[in-house]
């Protein structure tokens, strides 16, 4: 194994050592609860969750060897080649007590291995999805079924300007949605509409775990 | 403070495995440590022996105040299946502390939970505060 293919980020510090004060949590918070936003590159996760989080959306990356790609081939990378996948979050402080964080997670077959186990216990799964480009959601739920059957996931719909509009049972179709799946709308650049989508997604998770959906 | 006690900050430029920051071991001690879990130092003035990594003592110096994991290994640039390891052999040192963390054996403080997902209290509070901010 070459050495180049070893990647050690600490050794790269710049000489941070704590966070600044504002970033640090409330002294009064007990527990923590986590979303996930999952859809394709450029539908507007990042956008949502920087809409919403209290801190500006952090950055961490996975280092991810040949092993854990499969079959699915990053076609042409040599054998023993490494990559490294990025998840963007945020957070927000929701009571005293109660702090969500949000992870931003591509939703791409071959970007899964490093982030398994991130779906266990999470709230739920909301999936961005764009109309001008369907069809590339189709793998992310894919995914979301494969991977995580347990979670239960609402579709949101990111409004960008100018994307064509359907209506709910037309994208429900297409996506061969169950019938209690949520179909939401969102701008994913108002921290109002983001929010309203992360609790009709709660609200349906909440739904789901009393046995009423 | 020891005269060596500085050593550990000198940057390093080589690459160094990630099998040498975690003791050759892949996996964590605890399978409850998640990217979400909040950490806080125990700040009993116990001094972390002067073999400790500076993995170790850069994610403990991090959790000075109350912080999630996944938020100490972005800031410090770990890959959060390292800083889950160094988080694991903290906690059981007894140097990091779990926030709202449950009795040793049990996930979930309510037996009705299922496996793997949040209980309804939790989910109720989540609900109940993301409409209040909406």
């Amino acid at each position: 194994m070459g050495s180049a293919s070893w990647h050690s980020p600490a050794r790269e510090m710049t000489g941070i050592s704590a966070a600044a004060d504002e970033h640090y949590l409330p002294d009064s918070i007990q527990r923590s609860a986590k979303i996930l936003v999952v859809g394709s590159f450029g539908v507007g996760k990042t956008t949502l969750i920087g809409s919403v989080s209290e801190i500006s959306p952090l950055r961490t990356e996975e280092v991810m060897t040949a092993a854990s790609i499969g079959t699915d081939s990053l076609a042409g990378l040599p054998a023993k080649e490494t990559t490294t996948v990025a998840m963007d979050f945020g957070r927000i402080t929701l009571t005293e007590r109660t702090v969500l964080y949000m992870f931003g997670m591509p939703g791409q077959r071959r970007f899964w291995n490093p982030w398994a186990g991130l779906a266990e216990g999470a709230v739920g799964a909301l999936v961005l999805v764009d109309t001008r480009r369907l069809e590339e959601s189709f793998e992310v739920l894919n995914q979301l079924e494969l991977q995580a059957d347990q979670l239960p996931f609402a579709v949101a719909v990111n409004l960008f300007p100018g994307s064509p509009r359907y209506e709910v049972g037309e994208l429900r179709e297409a996506m061969d949605l169950l019938p209690q799946t949520p179909v939401l709308q969102c701008d994913a650049r108002d921290r109002g509409s983001s929010i309203r989508a992360l609790a009709g997604l709660t609200s349906y998770a909440l739904a789901v775990e009393k046995g009423s959906v | 403070m020891s005269v060596f006690g500085r050593f550990d900050e000198l940057p390093d430029p080589r690459p160094v495995p990630s099998y040498v920051v975690t003791g050759g071991r892949a996996r964590p001690t605890r399978n409850t440590m998640r990217p979400e879990t909040l950490l806080v130092a125990v700040g009993d003035g116990k001094q972390l022996p002067v073999t400790a990594s500076s993995e170790k003592r850069a994610l403990l110096k991090m959790c000075r105040r109350l912080l999630s994991l996944v938020e100490a290994a972005a800031y410090l640039r770990l890959p959060v299946s390292v800083a889950v390891v160094v988080a694991c052999d903290l906690v059981d040192e007894g140097f990091l502390r779990v926030s709202g963390e449950f009795p040793a054996g049990t996930d979930s403080p309510l037996p009705d939970t299922r496996p793997g997902r949040p209980d309804l209290d939790l989910l109720e509070e989540v609900l109940h505060g993301l409409r209040k901010l909406a």
